[in-house]
């Protein structure tokens, strides 16, 4: 008897629990019922999203024209290093559009999901665009901030990303120290120029964006160091007679990479869009999106069209003043590094 | 006499004053930011404010924030009470410890809580890299989301039960046993009757931190627009890109969420009341 009532609820209990699965798998994976079009998650960092929400839509076009097939493409946005440090972590990437290359080469070394010579993959060592860093100050001007030297002063406060986790704090710093190293000659007094110009920080956002509402919607902070096409986007959206920029004059060409990830698209049998994806941006038209969303295009046509729309700004590379991204991330950024020597949260 | 009036005149004002300044203090920290949040919502009119909360984002946000709760609140209370049930009622080696233990995700940053998760389910974590082998993905989808939330929300309902529950004692279940009763209909009967209004506050607790959760989520959540970003983190986005309306608009939805909550709770208070 006994026996038997068990038997009876145990009956019971598989199917309704069956059931419950069902319904909450079938609530779960509602997003992924398109089988027959493809879905790309491409992990970029913190400014981009306007950029790519445009590219995205016009690449859905393309492709579909080109091809006949649907793509879907979902963004993530957030401090460079910290979306590095999530692909790492597992976040499935099929691309990876992130502010440098040493990101995408910690996702390469620590996980080995692309080969260690990603770089070479694409036209202009992976970077289809390219900015630099500018100043963002408050309309007029008040302060007088014309260059480098200005944001050592003490009246002065400066809004930068964390480098430690943000790609655009990493350009604003190398920039810095760039212009110091040029100025100076050695590298003691530049270690000391760039320490009083963040001694002058009172907050470090972990990404680019969260310092632009910092400078701009916070209120707090003289000069905004920032992507050229952040300072740009800012003004366009809440007005030229809030905010103006000044070019210093020295800075650097950032080269923001980008990257399929082979591991996950293998998997997701998505390499050739993504790979189309990615290729699709030193086109005419995207390098033309790009452009109107203030990046630098590469393609010289593209380039000529925009002429006046970007200042001239002397430049330093990475590789001629650092000796590439591996030596400076070691020598500033890791743990115990230059920047750690010189920032000390302001109390 | 003159000192009656007098006395009976402080009185007034002092309840005057009293009622005064709660109504202040209730118009500046509640219904003026309540009021800023319909009104910036509504700033660039209607049409704007239905697009932005009928956008697919906001919707498919909606949707997970909505199945975190699903999925949460029920295992936070069944679990929650069970804790609470045993702590309260029994006596047992450790049960200081584990009552501290209960504390343990209010007292840690929910950025931690989330990084903790990261840290075990994720590729390089322990369990992560067994479980990629299966191919089952925890972080940076929506199993992990919930995982946090139900973490950080764990508390609310056993630290509302236990000192209810001892305080009640084990009389009333004693009698009941006593009677005849069966262990589970003692429990359904009187231990859950008695508690009652203390799970359902538990359970409005549990359930604005669920919907409303944020630094958690952001860490574990891999930031996926329109898939694994809930509504907090839309909310978030949206203010990040100048699109100040939209924010706004799905803000005034979070708000909205909580306002059915509360009247749920009134609701089931009110049969509660009815069913004494």
């Amino acid at each position: 008897m006994i026996h038997q009532s068990a038997g009876v609820k145990k009956g019971l209990i598989a199917p309704v629990l069956k059931g419950a699965i069902g319904i909450i798998a079938g609530f779960f994976f509602a997003t992924t019922a398109f089988a027959a079009s493809y879905e790309l998650l491409n992990v970029s960092y913190d400014p981009t999203r306007e950029l790519y929400r445009a590219y995205n839509e016009a690449f859905q076009k393309h492709y579909k024209a080109q091809t006949g097939n649907e793509v879907i493409i979902k963004q993530s946005h957030g401090g460079s290093g910290g979306q590095a440090r999530s692909v790492i972590d597992g976040l499935d990437a099929d691309v990876v559009t992130l502010a440098l290359a040493y990101d995408i080469d910690a996702i390469a070394e620590k996980t080995k999901k692309l080969p260690a010579d990603w770089q070479t993959r694409l036209k202009n060592n992976s970077a289809p665009y390219t900015s630099t860093i500018v100043f963002l100050v408050r309309a007029g001007n008040p302060k007088k901030i014309k260059d480098w030297d200005d944001l050592t002063r003490s009246d002065i406060k400066v809004i930068t990303p964390d480098p430690k986790t943000s790609g655009g704090a990493r350009w604003n710093y190398l920039a810095a120290w760039g212009y110091g190293l040029k100025k100076f000659g050695n590298e003691d007094k530049t270690r000391e120029f760039v320490k009083a110009i963040f001694k002058n920080v009172p907050v470090l956002d972990s990404g680019a964006r969260g310092s632009t509402n910092t400078f701009v919607r916070r209120g707090i902070g003289d000069v905004l160091l920032a992507w050229e096409n952040e300072a740009f986007l800012a003004i366009d959206e809440l007005g030229k007679d809030q905010f103006e920029i000044v070019v210093p004059s020295l800075s650097i060409l950032a080269e923001p990479t980008v990257a399929w990830v082979d591991q996950v698209t293998e998997k997701k049998k998505t390499t050739e869009v993504a790979k189309a994806y990615l290729e699709y941006l030193y086109s005419k038209e995207g390098q033309t999106i790009a452009a109107k969303n203030y990046y630098r295009p590469r393609d010289p046509d593209v380039a000529k069209s925009f002429e006046n729309q970007f200042p001239k700004v002397s430049l330093i590379t990475i590789d001629e003043v650092f000796g590439g991204w591996h030596a400076a991330q070691k020598k500033h950024f890791a743990d115990g590094g230059e920047f750690d020597r010189i920032y000390q949260p302001s109390k | 006499m003159m000192q009656k009036t007098s006395f009976a005149n402080e009185s007034l004002w002092v309840k005057r004053a009293g009622i005064l300044i709660t109504l202040g203090f209730l118009a500046v920290f509640i219904v003026l930011p309540l009021y800023t949040i319909f009104s910036e919502a509504f700033r660039s009119g209607v049409a704007v404010y239905k697009k932005a909360v009928t956008s697919p984002e906001v919707l498919s946000s909606i949707r997970l924030t909505l199945t975190v709760a699903l999925v949460c609140v029920p295992i936070n209370t069944i679990f929650g009470t069970l804790l609470a049930w045993s702590i309260a009622k029994y006596s047992f080696r450790g049960k200081k410890a584990l009552t501290t233990l209960i504390e343990l995700p209010f007292a840690v940053s929910p950025v931690i809580a989330g990084l903790m998760f990261v840290l075990l389910f994720g590729a390089h974590g322990g369990l992560g890299r067994w479980l990629q082998s299966m191919d089952i993905k925890i972080v940076f989808a929506l199993p992990g989301i919930i995982l946090a939330t139900t973490f950080v929300t764990f508390p609310f309902i056993a630290r509302t039960l236990i000192p209810l529950m001892e305080s009640l004692g084990n009389d009333d279940e004693e009698a009941a046993l006593t009677l005849g009763a069966s262990g589970l209909q003692t429990f359904f009967k009187i231990t859950l009757s008695n508690i009652k209004w203390g799970l359902l506050y538990g359970i409005i607790l549990t359930n604005a931190r669920a919907i409303g959760e944020y630094g958690a989520v952001a860490v574990v959540s891999g930031l996926i627009r329109g898939e694994t970003t809930t509504l907090p983190l839309t909310i978030g986005f949206l203010f990040d890109e100048y699109a100040f309306s939209a924010a706004f608009a799905a803000a005034s939805l979070l708000t909205l969420l909580a306002f059915v909550t509360l009247i749920l709770k009134s609701a089931m208070e009110r049969r509660l009341k009815a069913s004494d």
